[in-house]
C-alpha cells in the first residue's frame, strides 16, 4: 500500500525547488504562452482571412491546449526524474524506504501540477486573445484529459526505463519520444487524411481518439462514447507496458549495477 | 552484542566477471567496521549489494533478521547512507533538504528532528542558505545530517572525509564516533585512509579482487601481520596475496 508521507517527500523536493528557480517557472509558463499565441493569431487569420474556414479557431486551439496536456504531462515525469540525476541525487532517493510505485505516484502528481498550470494558464489565454474557452466543451472534457494525462504518463515510465537502462544519454528522449506520437495522434487533422496504411497504427494510438473525440464534440455536440472507450482501453494497455518497461529496466540496471553509474 | 547484519557467501558478477566471492560476516550493535582495499577491491560494490542497489548473483544479506530481497523498503527505513560522490539537490536549502529527506524516511515531528541535528553539526547558522552555497565540509556534514534524520540503527558511509582538508575530516570523524557512542549506532564505513580506519574502526575487513583477504580489530590484524599498522598490514596482506 502506497505510503502517502513518502510520495509527499517526492512531491516536497520538486515543489521547493521550483519555487526557488525562476527559470524553472518560466519554462513553465513561457512555452504554453508563446505557442498559444503564435498558433492562435494564425488560426485567426485563416479562419477570418483568405480561407474562411468555418471554426477553425476551434478545433486549432482546443488540440493546442490538450496536445499540450499531453506533452506536459509526459515531461513533468521525466524531467522530475531526470532533476535526481542532474543534481546527483537519485542514489539518495533510491536508497531511502520507499517504492517504487510511491516514487512514480510522486512524480504523476507533480506532473497533474505542472499540467494544471499550463492548462489554467492556456485556456485564461485563449479565452483572452480569441475569446475561445475549452471549458465549454463541458464534462467531457474531463474523460479527454484524462486520457491524454494517461499516455503522457506511459512514455515518461518509458523515458525513465530507458534512462535506468542507458544511463543519461537517454534523456534526449524526455524531449523526443513525444513527438513519434505527434504524427499519428492527429492532432490537428482527422485521422482519414492520414495514409490508408498510417490509419491502423493511428487508431492505435489513445490521442487520436481523444483528439477525434474532441472534433466530433465541437462538431456534432454529441458525446465521443466509441472513441473515449476505445482511448480509456488502448491507455490501460500503454500503461501497463509503460509500468512493466520501467520494472524491467529497473531490475535489469540493478542486476548489471547500472544505477549507481547513472549521471557519471 | 546483537546481530543487526549477517551476509552469506555474496557473490556477484557482471557479465561473467566476478566481482565479489563468497564475502561473509557480521555486523553487530554499536560496531564500527571497517572496509578497505585498493580501487577495484569491490568495496562501493559491496556497499551498493547492502542498500539494495545492486543484486547479488548469489548469496544472502539479512538485516536485523530479514533479507534485503523480499524486506527491503522495511529494512532501508532502519538504515541510511552518506557518500561524498553522492550529493543534494544544490537549489534547495539545508533546511528544504532535511525536510524533503524527512518525509522520504517516513520521520515523525521532522523539523525539530532536522533543527537538533543542524545543530549537532555546526550548521544550523546554514540552514536558509541554498546547498549550492555551502563548502564541501558543510556538504558532508550536511550528508550525515541526511543520513541520521531517521536515527538509523546502521549507518554506512562511503569515504565520507575524501577529498576534506584534514581538519575538516578530524571533525566529521569526530561527529560520527560522538554519534555512534550516543546512539549506540552500527557502521559501516568505506576509506582509502587507513590512519583513521584504525582510529575509528573496531573491526576491518581487507578486500582484494572481490574476497575477503584478512578480517579483524585493527590491533590483531597488526599482530597477525607482525605490522605496526594498518597501512602495513595492508601491503604485507597484498603481497601475501600476489604470491599465493
Amino acid at each position: 500500500m502506497p505510503r502517502p508521507r513518502r510520495i509527499l517527500g517526492v512531491v516536497a523536493r520538486q515543489m521547493f525547488l521550483y519555487r526557488r528557480s525562476v527559470s524553472r517557472l518560466l519554462d513553465l509558463f513561457y512555452w504554453p504562452t508563446m505557442d498559444l499565441l503564435l498558433w492562435g493569431f494564425l488560426t485567426l487569420y485563416l479562419e477570418r482571412g483568405a480561407l474562411h474556414l468555418p471554426r477553425f479557431v476551434s478545433f486549432f486551439l482546443g488540440a493546442l491546449i490538450l496536445w499540450h496536456i499531453l506533452y506536459r504531462s509526459q515531461l513533468a515525469v521525466s524531467v522530475s526524474f531526470l532533476e535526481d540525476i542532474w543534481s546527483r541525487n537519485l542514489l539518495n532517493v533510491l536508497v531511502a524506504p520507499i517504492t517504487l510505485t510511491e516514487y512514480l505516484l510522486g512524480l504523476v502528481v507533480i506532473s497533474l501540477i505542472k499540467v494544471g498550470l499550463a492548462f489554467g494558464i492556456m485556456t485564461t489565454l485563449s479565452v483572452l486573445f480569441y475569446g475561445f474557452n475549452l471549458l465549454k466543451l463541458g464534462a467531457v472534457l474531463f474523460p479527454l484529459v484524462v486520457n491524454l494525462l494517461a499516455l503522457g504518463w506511459a512514455i515518461g515510465f518509458v523515458t525513465i526505463g530507458f534512462i535506468f537502462r542507458f544511463g543519461q544519454e537517454a534523456e534526449i528522449l524526455a524531449w523526443a519520444l513525444i513527438f513519434v506520437f505527434l504524427p499519428l495522434s492527429a492532432v490537428f487533422y482527422p485521422v482519414e487524411v492520414l495514409p490508408a496504411w498510417l490509419k491502423p497504427f493511428s487508431l492505435l494510438t489513445p490521442s487520436a481518439h481523444v483528439f477525434e473525440g474532441m472534433r466530433e464534440v465541437i462538431t456534432r455536440g454529441t458525446l465521443p462514447w466509441k472513441h473515449l472507450l476505445f482511448a480509456g482501453l488502448l491507455n490501460l494497455v500503454y500503461l501497463g507496458l509503460g509500468l512493466t518497461f520501467l520494472k524491467r529496466q529497473y531490475q535489469y540496471a540493478r542486476r548489471m549495477g547500472l544505477i549507481p553509474k547513472i549521471g557519471e | 552484542m546483537e546481530e543487526v547484519l549477517r551476509v552469506r557467501d555474496l557473490v556477484k558478477e557482471f557479465e561473467g566477471k566476478r566481482v565479489l566471492s563468497g564475502i561473509s560476516f557480521i555486523l553487530r550493535r554499536g560496531e564500527f567496521l571497517g572496509i578497505i582495499g585498493p580501487n577495484g577491491a569491490g568495496k562501493t560494490t559491496l556497499l551498493n549489494c547492502l542498500l539494495g542497489l545492486v543484486t547479488p548473483s548469489q548469496g544472502e544479506i539479512r538485516f536485523f533478521g530479514l533479507d534485503l530481497t523480499t524486506h527491503r523498503t522495511e529494512i532501508l527505513a532502519r538504515l541510511n547512507f552518506a557518500s561524498n560522490y553522492v550529493g543534494l539537490p544544490l537549489s534547495l536549502t539545508v533546511m528544504e533538504n532535511l525536510l524533503v529527506y524527512g518525509l522520504l524516511y517516513g520521520v515523525r515531528n521532522i523539523k525539530p528532528r532536522a533543527e537538533r541535528l543542524l545543530r549537532l553539526l555546526g550548521l544550523w547558522e546554514m540552514r536558509q542558505e541554498k546547498t549550492r552555497h555551502l563548502s564541501s565540509g558543510q556538504m558532508m556534514r550536511l550528508c550525515l545530517a541526511k543520513a541520521l534524520i531517521n536515527d538509523p540503527e546502521i549507518l554506512l558511509l562511503d569515504e565520507p572525509t575524501a577529498g576534506l582538508d584534514p581538519e575538516m575530516a578530524e571533525r566529521v570523524r569526530r561527529l560520527i564516533k560522538e554519534y555512534q557512542k550516543e546512539r549506540g549506532l552500527a557502521i559501516i564505513f568505506t576509506s582509502h585512509n587507513l590512519y583513521e580506519m584504525e582510529d575509528l574502526s573496531d573491526r576491518v575487513i581487507l578486500l582484494h579482487e572481490g574476497r575477503i583477504l584478512a578480517e579483524g580489530p585493527p590491533e590483531v590484524l597488526c599482530r597477525r601481520f607482525g605490522a605496526e599498522d594498518l597501512e602495513e598490514v595492508f601491503f604485507r596482506a597484498l603481497a601475501e596475496a600476489e604470491d599465493a
